[in-house]
This record gives C-alpha cells, structure tokens and sequence, in this order.
C-alpha cells in the first residue's frame, strides 16, 4: 500500500527526513513511533501530498505522490495533526461539506454521513458547532471525516494527543475495529498507545529509521528492568547484587528497613529465577519482585545504543 | 462543478455564520448611506448637468470604501486556514488548486457585489423623487454596477494573494490594503501629467482607476478599461495559484 523509498526533506539547513525507507501492506495497523521532532509528520504531509519531499520517492496504492497527487488523495483519509475543524460549521454540514469535496454522489452521501457518524459516535451532535464541542467530539470528528469516503488507506496523526484516559479508550476501540477493512497509519509519541493498536511499529529517530518490524520482537531487545526488594543491609545487598552479575545494579535503603535494588536485566534468562533462589538461600525476606517492561524511552537507547547513541 | 459550488458556499457561509460579515455590510451600508446623503445635500436640488453616479464617484466615498474594505474582505480567505490548521485538510482533498483558489476568489467576489446593493437602491430612491431620467439613467447605473464589479475583481484577487502570502490575517489585511492603496495613489500622477503624451503620462493615465471609473460612471463602457482589469486580475489570481502550488516545491 505505501512504499517509500529514500526519502529526504530538507528545511534550508534543518533535514527533517534523511534517506528514510519502509513499505507498508495492505490491510495492516502499523504504528509510527518517534519522539517530538522525529520526522513523523513531516512523512505524514508528504504521504499524503500536502508537501513535496526533497527528493526519494512515495508511494500509495502504486501511485507516486508527486505524479498523481489526485489519484493518492481519492485514496487516502487524513487526519492531521491537532485535529484542525473549522469551528464555525456544525458537525452534520461540516461532514456534508467534505463529503462534497471528496466526492461522494448526493445521493449515499447522506447515508454514509449517517453511517460515520453512527460509527465515531458523533451522531448525537450532529446538530451542534464544532467550535462548542469537547476535544474528544472534535477528535471523533475528524475521525468521522478521515472515515468518509471508505479510503483504502487512513492516516491519523496523533489522534489520542490531547484526550482523557476514556476518551483515548474510545479513541482506540474504534482504530482497532478498522483494521482489517482499512489500511491504517497512526503516529504517536507513547509506546503504549501503539503497542495497544498496531501489528507492526516503524521507528523513526531524527529523521531516520531506526527499527521496524513486530513491536514484541523490538521490546524484546530492549533491556527490561527487574526490580527486587529484600530485608538486608545496604552493604549486603550491595555485594549481593554484585555477585549476582546481572548487569548494572542500584541499590538504596528504603526508610523501613528493606533494599531495593534495580537490575538492567541481562537479555539472556529471566533473572528472576536467579534472585529469587539466591536471596531465598540466604534467608532474607523478599517483599518485591517484578520486571518492569521497557519504555519507549529504554527501547530508543537499546535501539540507539551502537549507532553513536541519541543526540 | 458541485466541489467548486461546496467551496463557493463554504466561503460565503463563513462570512455569516459569524458577525464578520454583518460587520461588514453594516458599515458598508453606513458609509453609502453617508456618502450619499452628503452628495445630495451638496448638490442642494440644484440641476446637475452631470449624472449623480458620476458625482458619487468623483468624491472620495466610493474609493474610500473599496480601500478600506476589500482587504477586510479578502484577508480571511487563505490566511485563517492556514492559521487554523484546515488549509492541510483542504489541501489532501482530492481538488485542484485552480477550485481553491477560484473558490476563494468567486466567494469573495459574491460579497463584495452584495455590500453594494444598498448602492443600487440608493440610485432608486434618487431616481423616484427626482423622476427626471436625464439626472439617473438606466444607462449609467447599469455601467457604473459593471464598474464596480470590475474593481472589485482586481481588489478580490489582489486580496487574495495578499491572504495567500501569509498565516496572519492582520498581515494579510495590511499587505493588502498596501497593494490597493499603492495601486490607487499612482494614478493620480496622471492628473500632473495634465495632457502631456510621453511614455509615463500615458502609464499614468492607463493605470488610473478613478479615470477608469469615471468612464463606467458617465454611462461609457472603456474596453480598455475593462482589458486592464480583467487582465490585472487574471495576474494576481496566477500568482495566487503559484503561492498555493509553492507548497509542493519548497
């Protein structure tokens, strides 16, 4: 569905995109995953021809962007980043109105309207302005409108940003019940959110691609942390934690009497087989012992670790 | 052709959905109303040998109007969309940038010739009381409407690719009025160049509005006038499409 292929965006001096390539199928949820800055909209924009790239080259459903820019756009369902609606327009006109410009005969148009907005959940605002509606409305909104006209590819810039916890829940619910019909591309910045909805993640990291593939194969070269807490001293548990040679350990005295101690877990084995068996042969209690999944944050040093490490 | 319609209406609807629009027109129609009023006190029902449109359009009013307001009009157009995010929604539909730019331009032509349709009855009134066709023809109102829709294709498109330039709609406003007024005030060297024939008299006098207005007025229509226009206007709506393009090549 979208293969790209070299891709650079210049901003005078500033590269936004350097060399990027990846390739999506048909039918996927693939998760875009960087932080702030990371080239994620910027692809977005190009993919979905609203800017041209520097050079390389895109493209969607076997169409290049910067040849049938039309024949890409009938493709594709876009909701850019903030989610931007006119607020002066209610939600029923304002459907009506893109539903006109993406084409849609008069004559489904109403029943398709009608059938987003049941989807997104906006039909009972449909009379209301979107300058009155909470950001969660809004967000379905542009849902609604990225929904409208049955494209083959959807293309969500951040949609969750900005939204309460059930609201994101809802959010999710509804990208996850597209795929399958859609191919989907969402971008955000935390990992939960993708790793919830998305079959595959690609990376990306000051422009360039950092790792793409299944995102448990990824975390799994991440180094999780395992975290345990005995009743010891601190001078012990020290020593201890040396000797169990599970990578780098820290160690601090918590204010009743217990010590807990941080391993970055060696990927071998799980080591907590190991910490359990050896603290249970020297009779110290243990209160705590869990590991402690991988952060965006951990994945980005593992991933970067060898390549110069992040800027 | 019902895309161009939805984009067409689109502009209309967001100068009323909001005050915006009433805003406009309300002053517009004071400031008619006042130039009017003046114009007819000032002639104190003595004869005039002179139409009364003629005599509206040589005052200041009028030009004061088109000034002030077309840039008011027009600043919205590209520039709020851009300041608010939907010109990238706008954009990755599936139209052209002629329909956008077209769009913009037709929408804000439509309100420009409705804020003058209080002129139009103005010239009714006039005409009822005084009831003496040599004063107010047919003629000359029909030209003069023709006139001001003119202008107002130059000012609409100027407007526009001042809007164009820029995400702030005060810049847009400035830059435009800048454009309009510049435009204006050069004409008036044709009134040092008396009738002199060398080369910038004749520009002077080519690139005067209020000489080309006058024509309309007097119940003439100037075909010259009507080329420089229309094909000012053509240049600025081009080089509105070329702003819009300009996203894709820089």
């Amino acid at each position: 569905m979208i293969e790209v292929e070299n891709l650079t965006k210049r901003y005078g001096q500033h590269v936004a995109l350097d060399g990027l390539s990846f390739s999506v199928d048909c039918g996927e949820v693939v998760g875009f995953l960087g932080p702030n800055g990371a080239g994620k909209s910027t692809t977005m924009r190009i993919l979905t021809t609203f800017m041209a790239a520097t050079s390389g080259s895109v493209r969607v459903g076997g169409d290049c962007v910067f040849e049938n820019p039309m024949r890409v756009r009938e493709r594709i369902g876009y909701m850019p980043e903030n989610n931007p609606l006119p607020t002066d327009l209610r939600v029923g006109d304002y459907l009506k109105f893109r539903a006109q410009l993406k084409h849609l005969a008069n004559g489904d148009s109403a029943n398709r309207i009608a059938g987003v907005m049941e989807q997104c959940g906006v039909a009972d605002v449909a009379g209301r302005f979107i300058g009155q509606l909470s950001r969660g409305y809004r967000q379905r909104v542009g849902l609604a409108d990225a929904l409208l006209a049955k494209p083959e590819l959807i293309v969500l810039d951040e949609p969750t940003a900005g939204l309460d916890p059930n609201q994101v829940r809802s959010v999710r619910r509804l990208i996850r019940g597209l795929a399958g019909g859609h191919t989907v591309l969402i971008s955000s910045h935390i990992l939960s959110e993708i790793e919830m909805t998305c079959d595959r993640v690609v990376i990306l990291h000051e422009g360039r691609l950092l790792a793409s593939g299944a995102l448990e194969e990824l975390m799994a070269k991440a180094n999780a942390v395992v975290v345990a807490e005995v009743r010891a001293s601190l001078i012990d548990a020290k020593k201890w934690a040396t000797k169990l040679a599970l990578g780098q350990a820290e160690c601090a005295a918590q204010p009743d009497g217990y010590v807990r101690c941080q391993f970055a877990e060696a990927k071998s084995a799980d080591a907590r087989e190991k910490i359990f068996a050896s603290a249970n042969e020297r009779g110290w209690p243990l209160r705590e012992l869990s590991r402690q999944a991988p952060s965006l944050e951990d994945l980005f040093v593992s991933l970067t670790h060898g390549k110069g490490g992040p800027k | 052709m019902s895309v161009f319609r939805a984009l067409v209406r689109r502009e209309l609807s967001a100068f009323f959905q909001g005050p915006t629009g009433f805003i406009i027109i309300a002053a517009v129609l004071f400031l008619i109303g006042l130039g009017f009023v003046i114009v007819l006190s000032g002639l104190n029902g003595q004869a005039t040998p002179i139409p009364v449109t003629q005599v509206f359009y040589s005052t200041y009013f009028f030009w004061l109007i088109l000034l002030l307001i077309a840039p008011i009009i027009t600043m919205r157009s590209f520039a709020m969309e851009r300041a608010s995010g939907t010109y990238e929604s706008l954009m990755t539909a599936p139209i052209g940038d002629w329909q956008v730019v077209l769009s913009k331009f037709a929408g804000a032509l439509i309100f420009y010739a409705i804020l003058w349709v209080p002129l139009l009855v103005c010239s009714v009134v006039v005409r009822f009381y005084v009831g003496e066709s040599a004063v107010l023809g047919l003629g000359p109102v029909v030209t003069s409407a023709i006139g001001i829709l003119l202008v107002g294709c130059l000012y609409m498109s100027m407007g526009c690719f001042a809007s164009a330039l820029t995400r702030n709609q005060a810049v847009a406003a400035v830059s435009g009025f800048a454009m309009g007024a510049a435009l204006f005030f050069t004409g008036f060297f044709s009134y040092f160049a008396g009738d002199r024939s060398d080369w910038i008299s004749q520009l002077a006098r080519h690139v005067s509005l209020a000489n080309h207005m006058e024509s309309f007025s007097r119940g003439v229509i100037d075909l010259s006038a009507v080329i420089f226009f229309l094909s000012l206007t053509a240049l600025f709506l081009y080089l509105t499409h070329k702003v819009v393009e300009s996203r894709r090549w820089k």
